[in-house]
């Protein structure tokens, strides 16, 4: 199991390089992240998904789907895609220091 | 300035250029759900999507008929009675109100797993990118024109047309 030394703390990582321990992410790691795959800066748009996904994780166990995001937290469909391009879904997960989401939809 | 040693970052670039396109040729509400739940995965990796609606597939994309699209279990021995292995009787399926009730049932499931309805997927594949297609022949066919389908549809295309744009794609045929 990998491990990558940032901001100074050693950060257990899965072979695709996705945090395995939700407990260790704080904001600062996740703007590491963020800019390691393109998204710099973070906005306040960014961090309402990351807010929502981390503690939806709390209260749930697992990684919201795009579909609960856009439901529950009520950010749009196309606005995720814009935050997030591409793979939106994975890139969130990545960010917020979560596993991808295990869900289809 | 945050610091790191020894890090790798996913690559979320790898399906970059990968194109799928799906033919939807079955109307009804159990054959409707493989297509768009592929479809919405595919444009959920960035991979360029293309739903091409053909014969009875036009009924999910049909302002008339989306949200009314329906199951039988008449002839269908895969369905089950619950989560048993006891086959529906075929002379019960055919009783009226049963392809209601597993359409109802069925309907409940996919709520269940928070599954859109369809019109609502259709909605969802679109803003995400993906692209809506209805056949030529079979709209010219059933005397529809683009006014019968929702507005998430792109266009009526024919074959060749379909073919240039699926041009490389992976084409799965539901």
């Amino acid at each position: 199991m990998p491990t990558a030394n940032i901001a100074g703390r050693d950060i257990a990582l899965n072979d695709e390089g996705f945090m395995t321990e939700p407990t260790q992410w704080t904001e600062e790691i996740g703007t590491f992240l963020a800019r390691q795959i393109g998204i710099d800066p973070l906005t306040e748009e960014h961090w309402k998904v990351i807010r929502f996904l981390r503690s939806d994780f709390d209260a749930q166990g697992e990684t919201a789907t795009l579909r609960r995001v856009s439901t529950v937290a009520g950010i749009g469909t196309k606005d995720l895609y814009t935050l997030f391009p591409g793979k939106p879904a994975r890139k969130m997960a990545y960010v917020s220091g979560l596993p991808k989401p295990k869900g289809c939809v | 300035m945050t610091t790191s040693e020894g890090f790798i970052a996913p690559k979320f670039d790898d399906d970059a250029g990968r194109k799928l396109a799906i033919i939807c040729s079955k109307g009804t509400l159990d054959m409707a759900y493989p297509g768009l739940i592929m479809g919405n995965g595919a444009v959920q990796e960035g991979i360029e999507t293309h739903l091409f609606y053909t014969f009875w597939g036009l009924d999910i994309i049909r302002k008339k008929t989306v949200d009314k699209l329906s199951l039988t279990p008449v002839g269908n021995t895969a369905m089950r009675i619950g989560s048993t292995s006891l086959a529906m009787p075929q002379l019960l399926s055919a009783l009226p109100g049963m392809s209601s009730m597993a359409s109802w049932m069925m309907r409940g499931k996919i709520k269940g797993l928070s599954v859109p309805p369809v019109r609502e997927f259709l909605t969802q594949i679109a803003d995400a990118g993906g692209h809506l297609w209805a056949c030529r022949m079979t709209v010219d066919m059933m005397k529809l024109t683009k006014d019968d389908f929702v507005d998430e549809v792109e266009d009526i295309i024919n074959v060749s047309e379909f073919l240039d744009l699926s041009r490389g794609a992976q084409i799965i045929f539901v």
